[in-house]
């Protein structure tokens, strides 16, 4: 039977990315998929009429565009289209919206406050110099802190170099930074509470976590750090959904030479003599390779896909411990026409913008009580979103597809599974908050798709559905990703490696964890590199 | 003799002049960012440039050309004259098609390049960006030709991208799904002939609407009308300018510089200096330039247009371009136009160096400034020429296209 030099488990964008260096540098490498389609959480889906729905991760900022350029991702269909602005809807009938025109977004925060609006130039030159330090790391791999390696000492001493050089004030807020709440950081910036709920979302995104929670200033930086052309902090949509990302990396991949198949779940790695000798598929089928590859959640990949006895026990134990919390569902929907917002101008550019309904840090804080109740938020955080406002392909003419990122939403309610009163239940709450603000909203939902962690979970494979793979708090980042001593996206298992968003950078659509994954073994397989390096900012 | 006493006529217009679409463009307008372009008002950007060249890319943009520099020519010699005044062969360009072509001096020198629409049997419009109507005349010297001067008698709109046909069909465009890149047609709108081409300076899916003046605004609602569901959006030049970089097309004074216009000796370029040689046809009779294109060709150009593909995303503009990275030698040319290309993700520019430089494939330095906060970098990176246009989708050739 064949062996190929490299088997990717799953077809998500990290392990189409490691699939696609890998190919790249002239290995036989085949990725195996358990769904009948790619993409994981990465994905477009056809599930009514012709309307295609990014059911799962649904806009677009931290992809590395030295993967994109590197993988030529343009020439594989993927057109990553930026959008303009945030609008939060106040229930005395006011509105915060945040344009893509510098003067309109300053007058508009000058509307509230003469001061915050001027606050705003100090807050954003305070996260951009966070933002620049941690994009210095998204393309390296986290050297060992325990390490005597000339290689980890190399970058210790330059991460102590980047550090070093922002002066003793600046490290002392960086420091700060890491470690308080948004709340917290946004109440040295701003006095309107509109504003900094409008901001403080960032801050608990796909956390299970509240605004007033240590460690959750720091999410606010994962969802900055990002770019559109350069654009750091913007955020833009992939043409045709989100999973033109996916399916352009696939593409990358294929073209040079590497095998995509799908319903090829993986039932467990084959590890002989504490070596990984290829996967056992659910199907009964094995595949051999000497290197494998995991780009699931590393509790799937070491708890579900691997037998205990094959694990040193505090490893296991690690990664039984490893925070990867259910926290947000989604709800997709097909409308058959643009809803109107009362509160809005007719023409006004913010019907481009994503829209949110939670106008205050108490709703905002309120909101994860019920989460820690057990249960989904009654009022909860919504990031909506409809593409279809900029994007021609994924709905017919004059109609459109919305996009519901709801936080807050538990893995199981009150320690049990999800009922469909439940999710009946969950719906009503997120249809009944947008309706208070689009009284035609309703009336125009042709199919809608309820997503709570669970189905996530069943669906794409990620425990609990955490969309970050694994909570981004700093006992889980840099060097402690996803388990101190394996932060360089190898494992126990000689020949098993990670490269899922449970390493260093985490998640979202990156494919950064994937394209560090791909250096290391091409590293340890003796292979020229193929993954490019930072761009850099200086 | 006795002086006239009363005011024969109004003073000219000072200051730029207002096109016919004016009134609809302006009322799309929020950030109040116009420039001059050839004595007409003509917007930088109408809302941001970053998200109005997606339109380009995604959706259909609108363009309000009207200012374009347009010529009728006709008569019994139309066809010869043209010939003799372009390097390519007219004859191939039968009724109904358009052909790009550059004319040069009789040093072979570019004096612009412009695109020539075959309207019917001997009826032709030149169109382009600089005034010529002396050297056209000029021109006209032994030729039963007729040149008029129709500028502000035909309002012009590019509608690119790839929606772009859906919006032309929705307005109710019959035949457009045969109509092929470089061809054009004739069809009534609200019962006026109005012409289209599929043409444009985007590389993309596209076409250009031209219409009688009067019926400027008529037209702009219905197009507007029809693209709402196709996310139509008017368009400024950056966003034009930065789409067409990656087509890799070439701009006067950016590119070159009108031969007629320059002062000082090699400042011009020839067409085969720009990379058009594939417009400078030998075999057909004598044209203005083909002695020294001749003379060029059999001894080599001094000059290499290029596109360039950089390393890194620092934006290389008005770089010195050297052979190696240490600068050694002295530079070989320098960037003429270059951008971050946020379709391909690439680093990208054009450029003219010495030749034998500059052969695709080649690898060149390019020298690029960049200022961060107050102080300026120097960065030396590496590009790879390469020959075919950084973007050009295949929905730019599809007949009939697709719906998006």
């Amino acid at each position: 039977m064949k062996t190929y030099d490299a088997i990717v488990v799953g077809a998500g964008h990290n392990g189409l990315t490691t699939a696609a260096f890998l190919a790249k540098a002239g290995l036989d490498v085949v990725c195996v998929e358990k769904n009948d389609y790619i993409g994981g959480a990465t994905v477009s889906r056809n599930l009514y009429k012709d309307w295609w729905y990014s059911n799962c991760s649904y806009v677009c900022s931290l992809l590395r565009p030295e993967i994109y350029r590197s993988l030529e991702l343009h020439k594989h269909g993927l057109q990553v289209t930026p959008y303009g602005g945030s609008l939060t809807f106040m229930q005395n009938g006011d509105y915060y919206g945040s344009y893509h025109d510098h003067e309109a977004a300053y007058r508009e925060v000058a509307r509230f406050s003469r001061k915050d609006a001027d606050a705003f130039k100090n807050y954003s030159a305070d996260t951009m110099r966070q933002c620049r330090l941690i994009r210095d790391f998204l393309l390296r791999t986290p050297p060992d802190p325990t390490s005597f390696k000339p290689r980890d000492l190399m970058e210790l001493i330059r991460i102590g170099g980047k550090i070093n050089e922002m002066g003793e004030d600046r490290i002392g807020e960086t420091v700060r930074f890491w470690t308080m709440s948004v709340a917290e950081y946004l109440d040295e910036y701003f006095e309107t509470d509109v504003i900094k709920t409008a901001l403080s979302a960032s801050g608990i995104i796909g956390t299970a976590l509240g605004i007033h929670s240590p460690g959750t200033a720091y999410v606010l930086l994962h969802h900055y750090m990002g770019d559109v052309d350069g654009n750091v902090g913007s955020w833009g949509f992939a043409r045709g959904g989100t999973g033109a990302v996916a399916n352009a990396i696939a593409g990358a991949f294929q073209a040079e030479g590497g095998e995509l198949r799908t319903e090829a779940g993986v039932d467990k790695f084959i590890v002989k003599n504490g070596k990984v000798a290829g996967v056992a598929l659910d199907n009964g089928d094995e595949v051999h390779a000497n290197v494998v590859v995991s780009a699931m959640d590393v509790k799937r990949t070491f708890l579900t896909c691997m037998d205990k006895s094959d694990l040193p026990e505090k490893f296991h134990n690690r990664v039984e411990n490893f925070k990867i919390r259910g926290s947000s569902g989604k709800i997709n929907i097909a409308l058959d026409g643009l809803p109107t917002f009362p509160a809005l101008p007719k023409d006004s550019p913010l019907y481009l913008a994503d829209m949110h309904f939670t106008d205050s840090m108490e709703r905002m804080e309120r909101a994860y009580d019920d989460w820690k109740d057990g249960t989904w938020s009654k009022d909860p955080y919504i990031d909506m979103t409809m593409p279809t406002t900029n994007d021609p392909t994924m709905a017919p003419p004059g109609k459109h597809f919305m996009s519901c990122f709801v936080q807050y939403c538990p893995r199981e309610i009150n320690g049990r599974e999800w009922t469909q009163e439940d999710k009946d239940g969950f719906q009503k709450s997120v249809f009944d908050q947008i309706s208070n603000y689009s009284p035609d909203f309703k009336d125009l939902v042709l199919h809608a798709e309820v997503r709570t962690p669970q189905d996530i979970e069943n669906e794409i494979g990620i425990t609990e559905g955490n969309i970050f793979h694994g909570e981004l708090t700093m006992d889980q980042l840099m060097f402690n990703r996803p388990v101190p001593g394996y932060a360089q996206y190898r494992s126990p298992i000689d020949g098993l490696y990670m490269c899922g968003s449970s390493n260093h950078p985490g998640g979202g659509i990156m494919g950064a964890p994937g394209a560090n994954a791909a250096r290391e073994i091409l590293m340890d397989l003796k292979r020229p590199n193929t993954v490019p390096e930072n761009f850099g900012d200086d | 003799m006795s002086i006239v006493q009363e005011p024969v006529r109004e003073a000219v217009p000072q200051g730029p002049l207002k096109t016919p679409f004016y009134p609809r463009v302006v009322k799309l307008d929020t950030v109040n960012q116009w420039h001059e372009w050839k004595g007409y008002s003509s917007p930088d950007a109408l809302y941001c440039a970053d998200l109005e060249y997606f339109a380009i890319r995604n959706s259909t943009a609108v363009f309000d050309l009207s200012p374009m520099t347009k010529y009728r020519i006709t008569g019994p010699d139309a066809l010869d004259y043209l010939n003799r005044l372009v390097t390519r062969d007219m004859a191939k360009v039968k009724p109904g098609r358009v052909a790009y072509a550059v004319w040069c001096d009789d040093q072979g020198q570019v004096i612009d390049d412009g695109t020539i629409f075959h309207l019917r049997e001997g009826e032709y419009r030149l169109c382009c960006q600089e005034r010529h109507f002396a050297w056209l005349q000029a021109a006209t010297i032994g030729f039963d030709v007729e040149v008029v001067h129709e500028t502000d008698e035909i309002a012009g709109l590019a509608v690119q991208g790839p929606t772009s046909y859906s919006v032309l069909s929705t307005m109710g465009v019959k035949g457009l799904e045969d109509l092929k890149p470089f061809g054009l047609m004739h069809v009534d709108f609200q019962g006026v002939e109005m012409m289209i081409s599929r043409t444009g300076f985007t590389a993309d899916l596209g076409y250009e609407l031209w219409i009688d003046p009067g019926k400027a605004l008529d037209l702009w609602d219905a197009l507007f009308a029809a693209g709402t569901d196709y996310k139509i959006r008017p368009i400024g030049t950056h966003a034009l300018d930065l789409a067409r970089i990656e087509a890799g097309y070439l701009a006067p004074y950016a590119e070159f510089l009108p031969s007629d216009e320059t002062v000082r000796t090699g400042r011009s370029r020839s067409p085969l200096e720009l990379g058009l040689e594939w417009l400078v046809d030998f075999k057909k009779p004598n044209f203005n330039g083909r002695r020294a294109l001749a003379e060029e060709k059999r001894n080599g150009s001094t000059w290499q247009l290029v596109k360039l593909d950089i390393e890194g995303n620092k934006i290389a503009h008005s770089s010195y371009i050297f052979s190696n990275s240490k600068a050694k030698g002295g530079s070989i040319g320098f960037v003429t136009s270059a951008t971050w290309s946020p379709v391909c993700k690439q680093n990208i520019a054009l450029g003219t160096v010495k030749a034998p430089h500059g052969k695709p494939g080649d690898t060149v330095w390019v020298e690029i400034y960049y200022q961060r906060e107050m102080h300026w970098n120097r960065e030396m990176a590496k590009a790879t020429v390469v020959d075919k246009p950084f973007w050009f989708p295949a929905r730019r050739g599809a007949t009939p296209p697709g719906p998006y």
